[in-house]
């Protein structure tokens, strides 16, 4: 692996060490949640309503319920990442097969598989999101699953392009005339090649997905009440806006801050990983 | 061109079954009666019988597939629940208003985005430069239903410049000014994130242009710099930045959805979103259809303006 000089590396550049501290410190907080001192997300307490950041016992200040705002931020982060890493890990997962296989095979499977993905892409990213909701009703788990499936084909036209291009080179005419099963090409050869470009497509989506996410639930389509995401504390916040605005600033700052450490480790990830596709 | 022309068009058949089937299926993927899911709990027996009926619900699904597209090409797209009106004309006037949000989005960004990458191109490393490049940075992060409220909140609440919502004012004079006050907040709210990618692609495009023989020569012409950069360079670096204009007016078109709604815009966006909360699946699959031929035509005209840019693609 490739990793650890990766790691040696990251902390030259200090931006992405930076971002590399506040991802760590977000993650942290959302996997501890339930450990930290934090009052109940979603204690209603209707004498404290919409209090300013800095009120005594609420250090963000409190929504239009009473709720404490850092609590419901941890909280709904923790939503809001499993929703980006998950949506982001499952489509890649998938086109990155579809696309694999459509390359590996060509033919009727490529073909298939290509027109499947033509039709996706024939659609606004988020209008297709909307549309399959819209089918399977509102709900967080509905929208993870919409995201995720207008999410593969960019990771199936991705796993192709590579597989066209290493199919047919040396090494793996080699392997084949030795003998070796489509299986082991595909899985001795081909893959390691994959790895790279695709961790760092993936490491790029992962904020784009927390983005949609966050969309989708602050139209009304994901997460219900009472819980909250990152999205949906924004769409309430919209009522209250002119009243307090740190009840919608504050949940679009927590998406902001962690999308741009999302793209600047992607960035420097990509820096170290694909030195082809470095960027002056 | 002429043939190309028939080429494309033909492309464009596919395409189209491909989002009227899945436009179609919408309305099965819901887990359940979809007749049941519209009207409610509250429904008598006979409604959701006369509701499956009407819908075809009883026939096997490509039956239903080939009667919804009858309908459908004969610009029937079926009755809005909600609305208890025929979908299409709903759709076709709040289209106009989400169009306008749009059409002015895209020429704001791509004026915006040219300029600032010829700019940044220009003069590497100035203040335009990096403020340009930190703008980039920040606008593929930035939630934009987020950075529109943060517009709201500066320049409706604190300013008191512009207003907060809407189309028209409810004591406005309803006249090109009114409007223009409305639109202003929503069309730059959707054009940040687009006007950032076009300013990088035009700045880096320009870059490599400006390192070539031909603009080398034309400075050694004695030819003003301004002259170099706008005739010269900017004209080679137009033709990639017409693709990237494309693809972003297909992303305006999705995006403006979310910016409707921070807004309360009267477009389709809107309307579609109310149309799901209500489970109003007719109008639902109404406004998809509308956004995604919208979204593949935007498309076609960009692939024909970028052959008649550049010829070499026509005989591909």
């Amino acid at each position: 692996m490739r990793l650890p000089r990766v790691l040696r590396r990251i902390p030259r550049n200090q931006l992405a060490l930076a971002a590399g501290l506040v991802m760590a410190a977000a993650v942290l907080a959302a996997l501890l949640a339930p450990y930290l001192p934090l009052l109940d997300p979603d204690a209603v307490d209707t004498r404290n309503r919409l209090r300013p950041p800095g009120s005594p016992g609420h250090l963000l200040g409190t929504d239009e319920f009473g709720r404490d705002m850092l609590a419901r931020l941890v909280w709904g982060g923790r939503i809001s990442l499993l929703a980006g890493f998950a949506t982001a890990s499952v489509s890649m997962l998938v086109g990155g097969l579809l696309g694999v296989h459509a390359g590996y095979w060509g033919g009727r499977v490529d073909t298939v598989v290509m027109r499947l993905t033509d039709i996706l892409m024939a659609f606004p990213y988020i209008l297709l999101a909307i549309a399959i909701v819209a089918g399977l009703g509102p709900g967080l788990a509905n929208a993870m699953v919409a995201i995720a499936i207008v999410g593969f084909p960019l990771y199936t036209r991705l796993a192709r392009g590579l597989v066209l291009s290493l199919r047919e080179r040396e090494f793996v005419e080699a392997a084949r005339a030795l003998g070796s099963s489509d299986r082991s090409i595909l899985r001795r050869h081909l893959l390691p090649h994959l790895l790279a470009p695709v961790v760092v497509a993936w490491s790029l989506d992962v904020g784009a997905k927390i983005l949609a996410t966050a969309g989708l639930s602050f139209l009304g389509l994901g997460t219900q009440p009472p819980t909250a995401d990152w999205g949906s504390m924004l769409a309430t916040a919209r009522t209250f806006v002119i009243l307090r605005p740190h009840v919608a600033l504050l949940p679009g700052l927590a998406i902001f801050v962690v999308v741009l450490s999302l793209n600047i480790l992607g960035d420097a990830l990509q820096d170290f990983l694909d030195p082809r596709l470095r960027h002056g | 061109m002429g043939r190309y022309l028939l080429r494309r068009l033909l492309l464009l058949v596919p395409v189209l079954l491909g989002v009227s089937v899945v436009v179609f299926l919408v309305l099965h993927l819901s887990p359940g009666d979809p007749a049941e899911i519209m009207l409610g709990s509250q429904a008598s027996q006979e409604d959701v019988a006369r509701l499956r009926a009407d819908l075809g619900l009883d026939e096997p699904l490509p039956l239903q597939y080939a009667r919804w597209m009858a309908h459908v090409l004969q610009g029937d797209l079926g009755r809005s629940i909600r609305l208890r009106q025929p979908v299409l004309g709903e759709v076709l006037i709040r289209f106009r208003a989400t169009l306008l949000l749009t059409t002015t989005a895209l020429l704001l960004s791509t004026v915006c985005g040219i300029a600032l990458g010829v700019l940044s191109a220009a003069r590497p490393r100035s203040l335009v430069d990096r403020l340009s490049t930190l703008g980039s940075i920040f606008g593929a992060s930035m939630p934009s239903f987020w950075l529109g409220l943060v517009l709201m909140v500066c320049f409706s609440l604190w300013l008191g410049w512009l207003p907060a919502s809407g189309m028209y004012g409810a004591h406005g004079t309803g006249g090109l000014a009114d409007l223009l006050s409305h639109l202003a907040l929503p069309a730059v709210t959707l054009a940040a994130a687009s006007t950032t990618i076009i300013a990088r692609l035009t700045r880096s495009t320009m870059l490599d242009i400006l390192r070539q023989d031909f603009v080398r020569t034309a400075r050694a012409k004695g030819l003003v710099e301004r002259g170099v950069v706008l005739r010269h360079a900017l004209r080679n670096a137009l033709i990639p930045t017409v693709t990237v204009v494309g693809v972003q007016a297909g992303y305006l078109l999705g995006g403006a959805i979310l910016t409707e709604t921070v807004f309360a815009w009267p477009g389709v966006g809107t309307l579609m979103i109310q149309g799901i909360l209500a489970r109003d699946f007719p109008l639902v699959q109404g406004c998809v259809l509308v956004i995604a031929l919208g979204f593949v035509l935007f498309n076609l005209a960009v692939d024909l303006l970028y052959a008649f840019l550049d010829p070499r693609i026509r005989y591909e």
